[in-house]
């Protein structure tokens, strides 16, 4: 776990299992916000559960989407399995490619998420069409970008805990 | 993309990645299809909704609190000018409603002179809109009242104006109303004007579109629709909406027709929620496979609608159901009609015209929705 990214400048902390599910399910807890007909709110879920596959390829993948594309049916009342289709893809993709997104800085990693977030944003698509629902008009689209953009602040955010110093300094407790 | 990495053989890691995405994705499609097609999942999500209902809390107590807060500061001017003109409407109200409730008697004394069955008890119950569903392919809203408050599923939702649309799905404490302009929301209805039956269904753009009536149809730019009734779901003569362009096109044998809701339909607010008082008439088993044999033979249905007068008392929605098949003889529209009320001369001579074959076509949705309710 020491060094995952080449490009680092300080040594990481081993992951937290319990960080990683709580940033999940705070994840979920921001997809529920009521936005109304706003098409273009990020898909905080996919964004997580992404990068968790791109960083912890070994611990969180397809079951982790499973079980979270299942929340956010329920959550947000579409139809069961059409999230969960979608972010089993989205983590077969990530696990594909992380190895090699790690080689890049987070900018060029988040340019990198923009086709994994439109596939999920396409296969729920497809799939709702097949089953006779209505075009949301093309700005349900622009969620790929907003999630994307995301993957910046985000990347340093759940990092936080990991960079934290080995030796708890008395003087600066953070 | 790069095809993953291979394990080296001296790691466990179980499945290979693509053998297990195989494996989800079968899930994902095997629960798509138990939940569109045979609903059977109706219990797992009521569970799952229950679980998540502390973490939906968590998230719509903020926005709660920045609407709350924005009312707070909406002004005492506002809120005096908002409350002379409730009063006024109060006392406009009343005097309707005394008038009504005279009505009402003077109706229930002569329907019972005619022998004719009474008009549907409804029972409301108040509610509020709390937000529009997230799901960006179909148009949903949440009410803050369930089941607790005996809400039940394929209940007609209301506002001041007119109908907002239907409940389908209902949890502990809120319920899921699909709207009227939702695609797959039908709706029978009647021209007011003309006394035309159809069935209004959404187009999805906010808007709602009145189906299988002929080119030549008694419609015009600015008819009201009301509900007809027939379906036994929603009482009759709610306004559901005003018709905003109406399209004839010689090469095709319907007339395209937009029609705009009358309710607020894409706006939160205060909704009435429409519940029965008695449960609907029991469905006759046989009459859909009856039917249907016969439509299939050929030999249409002159003694279906004799067998529907000779007392069964059929009602609506499956009596016309298996006549949804385009071609309709005039004779047909009576069948929909319930065997006591067509004992009746006035419900003998109820305008009869090419609409009845939209109307079951319509009434056949909504009444699966009430069984699967059910």
């Amino acid at each position: 776990m020491m060094l995952p990214t080449h490009r680092s400048g300080r040594l990481l902390l081993p992951v937290s299992m319990v960080f990683v599910w709580f940033s999940m399910v705070l994840a979920v807890i921001l997809s529920c916000i009521p936005v109304g007909r706003f098409l273009a709110m990020p898909d905080f879920v996919a964004l997580v559960l992404a990068f968790w596959c791109v960083r912890e390829p070994h611990r969180i993948g397809m079951g982790a989407g499973f079980i979270l594309g299942l929340t956010v049916d329920v959550v947000i009342g579409s139809v069961m399995g059409q999230h969960a289709t979608a972010y089993v893809l989205l983590a077969w993709a990530a696990i594909a490619n992380a190895r090699r997104l790690l080689w890049f800085s987070p900018a060029v990693q988040s340019l990198y998420m923009v086709p994994m977030f439109f596939m999920v944003q396409l296969v729920m698509l497809l799939l709702r069409m097949a089953s006779g629902g209505r075009f949301p008009g093309w700005e349900y689209f622009f969620t790929c970008f907003t999630t994307a953009v995301l993957w910046l602040p985000v990347y340093y955010l759940l990092l936080l805990p990991q960079m934290r110093p080995i030796d708890r300094d008395e003087n600066r407790p953070l | 993309m790069a095809t993953g990495h291979q394990t080296p053989p001296f790691f466990k890691r179980g499945l290979p990645p693509a053998a297990r995405a195989t494996i989800y994705l079968a899930l994902c499609f095997s629960l798509l299809v138990a939940d569109l097609r045979l609903h059977y999942l109706d219990t797992l999500r009521q569970g799952l909704t229950v679980l998540t209902y502390p973490l939906r809390i968590a998230a719509a107590t903020p926005a709660d609190f920045v609407r709350n807060a924005a009312n707070y500061f909406s002004g005492l001017a506002s809120l005096q000018k908002e409350n002379r003109q409730l009063k006024s409407h109060q006392l406009e109200m009343d005097s309707a409603l005394m008038f009504t409730r005279e009505l009402e008697r003077e109706n229930d004394n002569l329907r019972g002179l005619l022998d004719v069955s009474k008009r549907v008890g409804l029972r409301t119950t108040a509610a509020e809109i709390v937000y529009p569903s997230r799901d960006a392919f179909s148009r949903k809203v949440i009410i803050n009242k369930g089941s607790t408050q005996d809400i039940e599923p394929g209940s007609a939702v209301v506002d001041s104006l007119g109908l907002l649309g239907q409940v389908t799905r209902v949890f502990p404490l809120h319920a899921e109303v699909t709207l009227v302009s939702d695609k797959d929301q039908a709706i029978p209805v009647v021209v007011e004007r003309s006394g035309l039956r159809a069935v209004m269904f959404g187009s999805g753009s906010g808007l709602l579109e009145l189906k299988f009536l002929a080119a030549n149809a008694e419609v015009k730019p600015g008819d009201r629709i009301l509900t007809s009734g027939l379906d036994g779901i929603y009482a009759p003569g709610i306004p559901v909406a005003v018709v905003l362009k109406v399209t004839r096109d010689n090469s095709e044998s319907f007339a395209r027709i937009l029609c705009k809701p009358i309710a607020a339909v894409e706006r939160n607010g205060a909704v009435l929620v429409f519940n029965r008082i008695e449960p609907l008439p029991a469905r006759p088993s046989d009459e859909l496979e009856r039917n249907s044999r016969r439509a299939s033979s050929g030999r249409i249905r002159q003694r279906g609608v004799t067998e529907a007068f000779a007392g069964q008392s059929a009602p609506a929605e499956t009596a016309s159901a298996p006549v949804a098949t385009p071609p309709a003889p005039v004779a047909d529209a009576s069948a929909p009609a319930p065997a006591r009320a067509a004992r009746s001369s006035a419900a003998r001579s109820a305008p009869v015209a090419a609409a009845s074959a939209p109307a079951a076509a319509g009434s056949a949705p909504a009444g699966r929705e009430a069984r699967s309710a059910q």
